[in-house]
């Protein structure tokens, strides 16, 4: 700790840390641009300048950068001096020239840094009487507009793409007043991550394009806290609402999870809550129905039926509860192929019966050695290699503790550090996204990844079986990655669902567990197919051919089936014989698909963005996503329509009626889940007696939005499950951090404003990060080491073994089926090694016919030379793609 | 090419990037004065960088001209020394009587006018530099009398367009 004063106050401090960052945390109010807290100093825009001065004698002082500046002890510092204001003044004045001034019609009034920044620094009115330099903007794609006469040069776009998120196609171009930041060429930004350039930019450079579709200022908002919904990590988000659609998804900062970041698909894959395919009301037969028709159709249904009930991976524990409470708990199925179910299963074995604690996303970024088997992270947990891509960062960082460089001196670092990196290594069907960061990759079938991971394991610990027959140049690859990961302070390995290879998953904790016996700080990640896999794990249920065979025996008759697409998940034949042979499909969903199309009765359930409910994130947190805007009639959740249908049959009902009350249904009836209780505050707290606004105070037009339909103003809807009102009124002050609704503070209108809602700048936020972990391991564990060595892969004449390939915009089910995400999303193909190709005399984008378990196929071919031989890749989920279990053997047909 | 070789080779393995900015040279004295987005894909294709590396480096430097340029290049600086002895005058006098802005090549293909900041001359302001050479203490008087001397000593392109690195022309 060290004394700073600053203007003449004393303040205890931490040691070693930047001036900026010290008195942002202080909740001192000092103009910024060029600075982030993940990308460090660089002093460059010169606006967080403040006094030093030598000593209490000391009247002079002498202007500094805040952010170049690290804190010394008794240092006295002044940010209200004169001198530093005037210098601030005339720093936003000469970079305030050339921007156009453009806030009425710019995207990024309202939630603008730039603007808070030149407010703050007190300038207001306008000298340079010369032309302002004007450019061309350029076409970013679906995610990103540009208008680069905004810019004033921060660079923080640039260093964001570029230096943190390793993009390739953003790039600085001329100097002086000239520069423009740009591609080279029109076209979308190649990055997964570019959406984070529109909360980078200070300015409104780079904005959010489809906001812009249904442009809404941020104060007109209506907010709410949610939860990412397309993959398994879970990232938090803030979802904007206003008339009755979903207008926005921004970042929500959660320091243990997402940090400031999102990935494009968790950013612009909101799009699907107002698509065209939502289901808005119910139908029995086809034919819409009222809600008393469908309640009363659906109990007759329950009363007369043997009825059982499928579950869903994307669907919250509350909804899935409430089923498994309804069917009963021996009546209810995960909708989850029977492969991913014991993948998941075999998960939860591990992480909870084994002695390592699970990485979190911010645990990952702070490893110095990193071993990846058999996941493509970039396509199926995107966040998690940008993790990962910070990770490589973190040995190196070593050395700049020796020559005396703070680690937040972005510039110095750099400059001894000339892009070194520390160890990756990453096994893998086919190449990544993140190989050029890699230490060594090894590229192959999932098998002989898996013998591979067994061979690190054996090579740290030699009571893990050895591997024999490995070629001599792998042997030594593992030797070399053993020795890696034994000389790393926080070595972490990764895993996961994807190479739906379960020997892989097993390859992954021997690696874990043998390292754990060297070094106790060792973190373990497995990445699962959904944003709910793992609480549906966690909660209980058969698996889905025990469905299918109860219908098809006769056991059942009756199938109700929530928000689940059972063609994602069986075989196209076997999910079509289960539907006709069943009586009755009940179907509760919110966007059409293949099972709603064959359902008798359709009930319009909430999306994520209409409903309160908690998932679980694959490292066992389990995070609540509330309600952002009511429903429309007669849309609610899923476990709202079941309290209703008991409510119908008997008028007993569930034994709960809000979410609260379900919520303590559940923690009490599940035992790994019992601790759900405590994820969000309940729905009866109050700040000073007040309820939390999900509107900011500025929220304008409630009056009028509705006039044209009534000219008296609607009671506004009352919120029975979350201490959230539905309105501007409410507490003004920070709320717990599990509830943030937006960010806003005094003076800091942008998101940057968060700064104000942490402990520490970076940390997490004040009360701690939301979310609670369910998963905590066995430390006094006594698994031994799994012993099945899958045998290697052997190509097979006239087959190939077929694995699936993901993508990060087009694999995914719901944010495909948004325009943005939609547009860059890939054709339908079928990938072959180039010798594979050769040998069937195929060449790039021939059509090829093929079997796989007795789909067929006909697709174009994609000829590549990293995918091993003998094998093929189909992409996963691809919308119009039959989907088969895999990996499977391939036969060509002629 | 063994020139850029020569270049490429006194950087360490794997940091080949660095010759990029000798290398736009040569390249510029090579192909007319000027780098065409396919002369920069072309040094690209040489260092085995991708292109957008080029033009950002390329784009950057005055010295680097992303124009066809004329056979003579006017290089006036404009930074402090200079203006103070009166650059805005000689760079108003060029442009009037050439028909030329700063960036533009007259009619007859015979000069280009740039401006650029401080080359080192201050003592001899107003200055400008003309291929490797600096022309100081110039003065609107003399101006007619230097582009004259211009026309006629550059009216063949010069071979090296001012780069620091001469190619010879066989």
């Amino acid at each position: 700790m060290a004394t700073l004063y600053i203007d003449n106050k004393p303040y205890e401090v931490k040691a070693g840390k930047n001036l900026l960052e010290t008195c942002l945390g202080l909740g001192l109010d000092l103009p910024y641009f060029c600075w982030h807290p993940s990308l460090g100093s660089v002093g460059a825009c010169r606006q967080c300048a403040i006094k030093v001065f030598k000593d209490e004698t000391d009247t002079r002082g002498r202007i500094v950068m805040a952010c170049m500046e690290p804190v010394a002890d008794k240092q006295r510092i002044s940010i209200a001096h004169p001198d530093a204001v005037e210098f601030r003044a005339n720093v936003i004045e000469s970079l305030m020239t050339n921007h156009p001034h453009d806030c009425a019609v710019c995207d990024e009034g309202g939630s603008c840094h730039l603007q808070d920044m030149t407010v703050m620094s007190g300038h207001n009115y306008r000298r340079f009487r010369y032309n302002k330099r004007t450019f061309q903007n350029q076409d970013l794609g679906p995610f990103i507009n540009h208008e680069m006469n905004r810019c004033i040069t921060c660079y923080r776009c640039v260093r964001f793409y570029r230096d943190y998120a390793g993009g390739r196609d953003l790039n600085a171009f001329a100097s002086r007043s000239n520069v423009y930041f740009g591609r080279e060429e029109d076209g979308p930004l190649e990055s997964e991550f570019s959406g984070n350039l529109a909360e980078i930019c200070p300015t409104g450079v780079f904005t959010d394009k489809t906001l812009k579709e249904h442009y809404t200022r941020k104060w007109d908002l209506t907010m709410a806290p949610s939860v990412c919904q397309h993959c398994s990590l879970g990232c938090n988000t803030i979802a904007g609402e206003r008339y009755g659609e979903l207008r926005m998804i921004a970042n929500r900062y959660n320091g243990e999870v997402n940090g400031y970041f999102l990935c494009d698909r968790g950013r612009f894959g909101y799009e699907f809550t107002n698509s065209d395919l939502r289901i808005r009301q119910p139908f029995i037969s086809k034919f819409p129905v009222t809600k008393q028709q469908v309640l009363a159709e659906v109990a007759t249904d329950i009363k007369k039926g043997k009825v059982i009930g499928i579950g869903s991976p994307r669907a919250s524990l509350q909804s899935n509860f409430a089923l498994k409470q309804l069917v009963g708990a021996d009546r209810f199925f995960h909708g989850v192929s029977d492969n991913d179910h014991n993948i998941a299963d075999l998960i939860v074995k591990i992480l909870k019966e084994g002695p390592i604690r699970v990485a979190s996303m911010h645990d990952v970024q702070q490893a110095d050695a990193v071993l990846i088997l058999g996941e493509d992270l970039t396509n199926t947990a995107p966040m998690l290699a940008l993790a990962v891509r910070q990770a490589v960062k973190q040995q190196p960082m070593k050395k700049l503790a020796k020559a005396n460089i703070p680690a937040w001196h972005d510039a110095a670092a750099k400059e001894l550090l000339q892009d070194e990196k520390g160890p990756l290594f990453i096994a893998s069907i086919n190449t990544t996204k993140l190989d050029d960061v890699a230490t060594a990759t090894y590229h192959a079938a999932p098998d002989d990844i898996a013998r591979f991971g067994f061979a690190i394991a054996s090579c740290l610990d030699r009571s893990v079986p050895s591997v024999s027959n490995l070629p001599g140049e792998l042997q030594s690859l593992a030797q070399r990655i053993a020795d890696a990961l034994s000389n790393a302070e926080r070595p972490v390995i990764i895993s996961g669902a994807s190479s739906q290879t379960q020997s892989v998953i097993r390859a992954a904790a021997n690696v874990a567990w043998a390292l754990h016996k060297k070094n106790k700080n060792t973190g373990l990640a497995y990445t699962l197919a959904e944003c709910n896999s793992m609480g549906l794990a966690l909660m209980g249920g058969h698996r889905l051919n025990s469905a299918f065979d109860a219908v098809m025996n006769g056991h059942a008759d009756t199938v109700i089936v929530m928000e689940n697409d059972l063609y994602r998940h069986g075989k196209a034949a076997d999910v079509d014989a289960f539907l006709n042979k069943a009586k009755k499909v009940i179907v509760f969903d919110h966007i059409v698909h293949r099972t709603v199309e064959k359902a008798h009765v359709v009930l319009p359930a909430g999306a994520f963005s209409e409903s309160d409910g908690i998932v679980v994130n694959n490292e066992g947190r389990a995070q609540r996503y509330f309600q952002v805007y009511e429903c429309h009639e007669p849309i609610q959740e899923s476990w709202r329509w079941i309290v209703d249908i008991s409510k119908f049959e008997n008028n007993v009902g569930m034994g709960w009626e809000h979410f609260e009350g379900l919520t303590r249904t559940i923690a009490e009836a599940e035992p790994l889940l019992r601790d759900i209780n405590r994820v969000s505050p309940p729905a009866s707290y109050r700040i000073a007696g007040q309820k939390i606004p999900r509107e900011p105070h500025r929220y304008s037009g409630r009056t009028a939005m509705l006039a044209n339909i009534n000219v008296s103003e609607p009671k506004p809807p009352v919120d029975p499950d979350s201490p959230l009102s539905y309105t501007m009124e409410g507490y003004k002050g920070l709320p717990p951090s599990s509830a943030i609704p937006f960010f806003w503070t005094p003076g800091w209108n942008s998101v940057q404003s968060v700064n104000k809602y942490q402990e520490e700048i970076g940390g997490s936020l004040k009360g701690g990060d939301p979310g609670i972990r369910l998963i905590e391991p066995n430390l006094k564990s006594t698994l031994s080491y799994f012993t099945e060595l899958p045998e290697p892969f052997v190509p097979m004449k006239d087959h190939l073994w077929t694995v699936p390939l993901f993508h990060i915009f087009g694999s995914e089910e719901l944010s495909v089926l948004g325009d943005a995400v939609a547009k860059r999303a890939p054709q339908h193909y079928i990938m072959i090694n180039a010798l594979d190709a050769a040998e069937q005399k195929l060449s790039e984008n021939q059509e090829l016919a093929f079997d796989v378990e007795g789909q067929l196929y006909r697709l174009p071919v994609k000829i590549s030379t990293t995918l091993p031989k003998g094998l093929a890749g189909l992409p996963y989920g691809l919308p119009g793609l039959p989907n088969v279990e895999l990996p499977a053997w391939l036969i060509y047909k002629k | 090419m063994s020139l850029v070789q020569k270049i490429i080779k006194r950087y360490p393995e794997g940091r080949h990037k660095s010759a990029l900015l000798p290398i736009l040279h040569v390249a510029q004295a090579e192909f007319g004065g000027w780098l065409s987005p396919e002369t920069m894909d072309y040094v690209a294709s040489i260092l085995n960088i991708k292109p957008i590396e080029v033009y950002e480096v390329a784009s950057f430097y005055s010295m680097y001209n992303l124009q066809p340029v004329g056979k003579c290049v006017l290089e006036v600086c404009q930074t402090g020394p200079c203006w103070l002895r009166g650059s805005d005058d000689i760079i108003q006098y060029i442009s009037n009587k050439l028909g030329i802005q700063p960036g533009e090549t007259s009619a007859d293909g015979m000069f280009t006018l740039k401006v650029v900041e401080c080359l080192a001359s201050c003592g001899s302001a107003p200055m400008m530099q003309v291929g490797n050479n600096f022309i100081e203490n110039l003065s609107v008087e003399k101006m007619d009398d230097v582009l004259k001397k211009l026309r006629e000593t550059h009216n063949v392109p010069s071979p090296d367009y001012g780069s620091p690195y001469p190619v010879n022309k066989a």
